[in-house]
């Protein structure tokens, strides 16, 4: 389970970093070393047409949920058709439960070159 | 419209340096002609651009990138500008015989957004619009909302042609069945139908392209480009004035190889970085004074015999030439 973690931890920087601009740095109480239980879920950011991170580790049966922090809207679309996000506007977020193992490519269908991973196992 | 404009580097047909001179005024008030493939450019107010103006049977307008339905920071009032723009047709010297509208008409392919556009859009003094979509307008339903409303007389997802005082125009469809890690793309389908939509033409009819995604490649990076472009310019390579007409990327950009145009629009909604200037492609925030100098709209005309197509970018705050 090393990998999942090592997954996780830009996510916990950013929740560091996003609780110290909420709370003036007082309150940063993100657990960094927790282990990743099967049920968790995940987030993906949307920004500057990037998906962040691009390629991610989970436990099967783990959520993932995307949220679109750009002013325009994106997609989430499988490669392979497994799943396919309406568009999300703004801060809109799509969650998907990954319950196989394998690896899922996707892709912003309506702008291509925006490209990521989910690797479940 | 910014005098930044930068052209790619393998341009061939013309020396950079004059080129660059020709963009230094393009959306300044400049007359920018093509003939044989080499641009010039002519001060608007010159005698010469008078006369090319007086003799010209064909003036049509663009327009790209509407957008209605954002309200962001960039611009929370697309609506206006959009209303401006029209306002800014409508007092061109010459009525357009019509306007092209070259995608991204609304921001979220709602059917509200297309209603609004459409209102504000009857105002235009025209003949007629012609639309292509953008992804903008196709975000749903496989791009239903935008046909119902445009696609009647056109092929597939919406791609058409007609001709009009001896110009031949071909309208393109390249937001569609985009796939991963690519760029925009017409599809086997439609690269068909052009090859067999241009196949009866002489070559000496002038060819006019308008689609939403550029037909060259300006920045893969941003997805600035369209994967299969080179097979449909493949079809027009006979034809002795090619004029390409693309939006998307919500500012002015232009490039001549052999006898190829190629040209993209300023947004009525929001600017967006220049290439690799930013982090990403998204719309650019800049001072509320500034941000009617880098919306516009533009100009084209044809002079028969001279095989040359005039192209004017206008400024919103720029005054009437």
């Amino acid at each position: 389970m090393s990998e999942p973690i090592a997954a996780l931890r830009p996510l916990a920087r950013r929740m560091v970093l996003h609780a110290a601009l909420a709370a003036g740095a007082t309150l940063v109480m993100v657990p960094l070393a927790r282990r990743p239980a099967a049920a968790d879920t995940v987030k993906v950011y949307i920004d500057n047409f990037t998906f962040a991170p691009a390629e991610l580790t989970v436990a099967p049966g783990t959520t993932v949920v995307w949220t679109n922090h750009d002013d325009i809207p994106h997609t989430i679309t499988s490669s392979d058709g497994a799943f396919k996000s309406h568009a999300l506007d703004t801060d809109d977020s799509f969650t998907f439960t990954f319950e196989k193992a394998g690896s899922y490519r996707y892709f912003c269908s309506l702008h291509p070159h925006m490209v990521g991973m989910i690797k479940v196992g | 419209m910014s005098n930044e404009t930068e052209i790619e580097p393998q341009d061939d047909g013309v020396g950079r340096r004059s080129l660059l001179k020709c963009m230094l005024w393009a959306g300044s008030g400049v007359l920018w002609t093509i003939a044989g493939g080499v641009p010039r450019s002519l001060r608007i107010e010159s005698a010469e651009a008078a006369n090319a103006a007086a003799a010209s049977s064909l003036s049509f307008l663009q327009i790209s990138d509407s957008h209605i339905g954002f309200a962001k920071e960039a611009n929370p009032d697309v609506t206006a500008t959009l209303r401006q723009a029209v306002e800014r047709i409508n007092r061109m010297p010459a009525r357009p015989a019509f306007v092209l509208h070259t995608g991204d008409i609304t921001h979220l392919s709602k059917p509200g957004e297309f209603d609004l556009a459409a209102e504000v859009l009857k105002e235009v003094r025209t003949e007629r619009i012609h639309y292509v979509p953008g992804e903008h307008d196709v975000l749903e339903d496989d791009g239903r909302s935008f046909l119902d409303r445009y696609g009647q007389g056109t092929q597939g997802q919406g791609w058409h042609s007609f001709d009009q005082n001896g110009v031949h125009f071909i309208g393109l469809v390249n937001v569609v069945n985009l796939k991963a890690g690519g760029l925009g793309n017409l599809g086997g389908e439609q690269l068909e139908w052009l090859e067999s939509d241009v196949a009866h033409l002489s070559a000496s009819t002038p060819i006019v392209v308008f689609a939403h995604i550029p037909l060259w490649s300006i920045y893969p990076d941003w997805g600035w480009g369209t994967s299969d472009a080179a097979q449909a310019l493949g079809y027009l390579k006979r034809f002795g004035s090619v004029t390409v007409l693309n939006g998307h990327i919500h500012q002015v950009m232009q490039k001549v190889e052999g006898q190829v145009a190629f040209h993209t629009a300023m947004s009525t909604a929001f600017p967006q970085p220049r290439p690799g200037t930013a982090k990403g492609p998204g719309p650019m925030k800049v001072p509320a004074d500034q941000l009617r100098h880098l919306l516009g709209i533009t100009d084209v005309s044809f002079v028969p015999g001279q095989g040359r197509l005039a192209v004017v970018d206008h400024a919103l705050d720029q005054p009437s030439a």
